[in-house]
């Protein structure tokens, strides 16, 4: 392969590899939105704590990140429900801009709190089990993203395969489709929306604890991949987890594509171009509802 | 006769007060404080038109704030042009903006509106950070202009020029939502908050009155924009752009009272100062503190008081009154019970 070929073809699979912990991501911050219409602003800053948590259990204790994610995953269902039953509960039946604000007031407290207790520095996680590099056909692949793709991938069809073929997964469904009938049907809305709220995030604890064997962690970590994700739920339209993990591959592409063939720094604007266009184009996505 | 005239009577103590202020408490520390308290209150009336009364919340308004902040520096620059024929530009590119962001997004509603004010914001922080001609992400420094003269809009002597500019901008913004208020436009906006299909199907052009929000309140933010440069003599993409600021636009109108006149002035009045003793007191080994309670803050009013302050001086009005109004029940009670004795 030629020098330009071999160049895009590696950007190409970057993109692709991180396009799947984007998906991940996203699918978290879709499901909440399906399940309750509320966005989770903090979501990015959740990735953030799974990510700090990797690094200090791997710092601390010496625990390798592979086998962080089922315990940086526990640790925040745990923290999402949390915050469902001592926050999100109680702007229910408020006005939108309560419940706008109050996920957003969560954004700003625990970044800032990160910064206070972690202070700026960028931290990074050493020598895993993940670390090194393939060689495909000329193509370079980092070890630590090709396991962090396979492992959001493969979390993210068991996600999908528990909303399809589980009770829990169709009684959440419903909660979705009308939480009202949900309700009639002995379905108990109340911890429906706790499950949802701790599913998700315990996606985002598992691609945090992926992402930190490689992405470099500090308190804004988090804002960079939570823009990303809005696009993607609102590329693959709001609630639909089919559609905001094909939209997160479509998102990891185009930005790594876009860095690679314009202006790296200018991939954000990019991703928000994205965004801006879908939602004034096409407001429900590729598989909105509406 | 005098009760009814109480409120007016605050009013004009309160603003003698303000503009007697710089000579009675002489202290460059107040004076900085008094200066921001009320360059807050003026971007959180502003963003009070659009994200309070409209309903539309924007996370998004550094934008007009660093548009006007950015256009009155680089015409400052440039060709030597007087910040003030600076802020009136400032306006109008803030307003174009306004209107070329404005008019797609209303279609979104809620959240998407939210999120897309969100991206705006992020990419003109970027934009400006990779601007060559606009100082890129370092800034631009304003020329020092000896003098305090009016015209140059910079005062090295007497800061306390600046005391009076922001006051006079205040009361201009606080006349501006005053007479939104009392307009047809003010229930227009508040019908199209409550409920835009219902606005929408009593013959209210939904569009064109929260464009016409987006644009009083970009006017108004771009120009607290451009008094903020001439006041630190400094620009740049992370002070003027910076999300934190969008933030704390929205955090003062809504700790205060959105959708209220009083509301964003007491939310500042609250806030700056809380801000500016943490930073000044706690600074290196506190950094983000304020930033932490902000957080929580947000959540608390949210959760408990999503009025903000001017709903719970409300409810806590109407209780005195309601109080006021048992007691004299029960002394009529007791006047006509117990006349015929004549003890009360």
């Amino acid at each position: 392969m030629s020098v330009e070929t071999t160049l895009l073809a590696q950007t190409l699979v970057s993109g692709l590899l991180i396009g799947f912990v984007f998906a991940l991501i996203s699918v978290g911050l879709t499901l909440i939105f399906g399940v309750m219409d509320i966005v989770n602003f903090a979501h990015g800053e959740h990735l953030m704590l799974a990510m700090y948590f990797t690094y200090w259990l791997y710092t601390l204790w010496g625990v390798d990140p592979l086998f962080s994610v089922p315990i940086v995953a526990l640790l925040l269902f745990v923290i999402g429900v949390l915050t469902y039953r001592l926050v999100i509960r109680h702007v229910l039946d408020a006005p939108m801009l309560a419940q706008i604000f109050v996920t957003f007031g969560l954004m700003v407290f625990l970044r800032n709190l990160a910064q206070l207790m972690w202070t700026e520095d960028f931290r990074r996680i050493g020598d895993t089990l993940v670390s090194g590099r393939l060689e495909v056909m000329g193509v370079f692949i980092g070890t630590p993203q090709l396991i962090a793709s396979v492992g959001a991938a493969l979390t993210t069809g068991a996600l999908y395969w528990f909303l399809k073929n589980t009770r829990t997964g169709w009684a959440l469904e419903a909660t979705a489709e009308n939480k009202e009938v949900a309700g009639l049907m002995g379905i108990d809305p109340e911890k429906m929306f706790a499950l949802a709220w701790g599913l998700a995030l315990a996606s985002v604890g598992v691609a945090g604890a992926l992402l930190a064997t490689f992405n470099p962690i500090f308190p804004e970590v988090g804002a960079v991949f939570v823009l990303v994700a809005y696009v993607a739920v609102a590329l693959g339209g709001f609630g639909s987890v089919t559609g905001a993990f094909i939209a997160g591959i479509i998102i990891g592409v185009v930005q790594t594509m876009g860095g690679f063939l314009w202006e790296p720094r200018f991939k954000t604007i990019l991703v928000y171009g994205i965004y801006l266009g879908v939602v004034f184009i096409r407001p429900q996505g590729l598989f909105g509802r509406r | 006769m005098l009760r009814n005239r109480l409120p007016q009577l605050a009013l004009i103590a309160l603003l003698l007060f303000l503009f007697a202020f710089p000579t009675l408490l002489p202290d460059p520390f107040l004076l900085r404080t008094m200066i921001l308290i009320l360059l807050w209150s003026v971007l959180g009336l502003a963003w009070n038109v659009i994200g309070g009364y409209a309903g539309q919340v924007s996370f998004g308004h550094a934008i007009f704030f660093g548009l006007g902040a950015y256009t009155s520096t680089l015409l400052l620059n440039t060709w030597g042009i007087s910040p003030w024929i600076g802020m009136i530009a400032g306006a109008i590119v803030a307003i174009v903006i306004a209107v070329v962001i404005g008019w797609p997004s209303f279609r979104l509603a809620g959240h998407y509106f939210a999120i897309a004010t969100i991206a705006a914001g992020e990419i003109f922080a970027v934009l400006f950070r990779n601007l060559k001609w606009a100082g890129g992400a370092v800034g631009l420094y304003l020329p020092i202009v000896r003098g305090d003269r009016l015209v140059d809009f910079q005062f090295n002597e007497s800061k306390a020029n600046y005391y009076y500019i922001i006051l006079v901008m205040l009361i201009g913004a606080g006349l501006v939502t005053y007479v939104i208020e009392r307009s047809r436009m003010g229930y227009y906006l508040k019908a199209i908050r409550e409920d835009p299909d219902a606005a929408r199907s009593l013959g209210i052009n939904v569009t064109r009155y929260k464009l016409y929000a987006m644009v009083i309140s970009a006017g108004m933010a771009a120009m607290a924009g451009t008094f903020y440069a001439q006041f630190v003599l400094y620009v740049s993409p992370n002070t003027v752009f910076a999300l934190a600021l969008s933030i704390q636009m929205a955090l003062v109108a809504i700790l205060g009272g959105t959708g209220t006149l009083a509301g964003p002035i007491i939310g500042a009045a609250v806030l700056i100062p809380m801000a500016e003793y943490t930073r000044v007191y706690l600074a290196g080994r506190a950094g983000g503190l304020h930033l932490v309670v902000y957080g929580l803050l947000i959540i608390l009013i949210s959760i408990y008081q999503p009025g903000g302050l001017m709903a719970l001086l409300r409810g806590w009005r109407q209780r005195r009154a309601q109080r006021t109004r048992a007691r004299q029940a029960a002394v009529t009670a007791t006047v006509k019970g117990g006349a015929g004795d004549g003890t009360v």
